[in-house]
């Protein structure tokens, strides 16, 4: 486990050196320009869709769901990010207890 | 390893059941941005030698957006260390306050505390969807990862959606 963590760490650290070590012609290459910035927007919706609707491999529709619709409209109302995640909780946390 | 997005994945890889190597890629991968912001960041920061390498820990979204925004250079140094080290110190408090709180909490669920992370990182990506590409990209992402899912063992589903985006982006 610690393993894993030191290394990912690692490559973390190495990343934003590189970017302000390496040459600028390596890194604005158009083709990298134009993919490293998907990258996040990719990852971060599957790890949206996969934490909402499953609970380890199988795919579950519960309470989550209907905080993610809250979250939606938080984000659409431009709500900073620790109100987005208290909405998505406490609609979680009521939920369960009707 | 300080750069939010990558530390957050790297937990729910791991908090539901995938492996810790399944999650150190998601996060190397999340954390491949901040090498463009070093790029950004190089020539305004100069920073040199021990410098550089104390910088370079602080190259994350906030911190480059903060420097950016100046035109000064020399105010775009303070904003990118004011903001860092601000950033650092209280992140990591609070990142122990919460690792204290667990033993607090006997059931994260009756606080709704299992719908926080797709919140935050519906937070986290909402600010990079402003055009019509990107929002494309995200939903056929989330999609995708949500119908292998039960096929492929837990944090697969996030290497396989890394993969088709560097496919996707790099050819065409």
């Amino acid at each position: 486990m610690w393993a894993g963590v030191l290394i990912a760490s690692a490559a973390c650290y190495a990343l934003k050196l590189a970017g302000l070590s390496l040459p600028q012609s390596w890194l604005s290459a158009p083709r990298i320009q134009r993919v490293v910035p998907l990258i996040p927007v990719a990852l971060l919706a599957a790890l949206v869709g996969t934490q909402t609707f499953s609970t380890g491999q199988h795919l579950v529709l519960d309470v989550r769901a209907a905080a993610l619709v809250v979250s939606i409209g938080a984000v659409l109302l431009r709500a900073p990010f620790l109100v987005v995640v208290a909405a998505a909780a406490a609609t979680a946390a009521l939920l369960r207890l009707v | 390893m300080f750069t939010g997005a990558s530390q957050f994945a790297l937990v729910g890889v791991v908090g539901g059941g995938g492996s810790v190597w399944a999650g150190a890629v998601a996060a190397a991968l999340l954390g491949s941005r901040n090498a463009l912001y070093g790029l950004r960041l190089s020539s305004l920061l100069e920073a040199r030698g021990v410098r550089r390498l104390l910088a370079a820990q602080f190259v994350i979204d906030e911190t480059t957006a903060m420097a950016i925004a100046r035109e000064d250079p020399s105010l775009s140094k303070f904003a990118f260390w004011a903001t860092g080290g601000a950033l650092f110190v209280l992140w990591n408090l609070g990142t122990l306050a919460g690792a204290l709180a667990t033993h607090a909490i006997a059931n994260p669920k009756v606080f709704g505390l299992d719908a926080a992370p797709p919140a935050a990182f519906l937070a986290l990506l909402a600010p990079r969807l402003r055009a019509r590409e990107p929002m494309a990209i995200a939903i056929a992402a989330a999609l995708v990862a949500v119908v292998v899912l039960p096929f492929v063992p837990a944090g697969v589903p996030l290497l396989i959606v890394a993969l088709l985006v560097a496919v996707y982006g790099l050819t065409r």
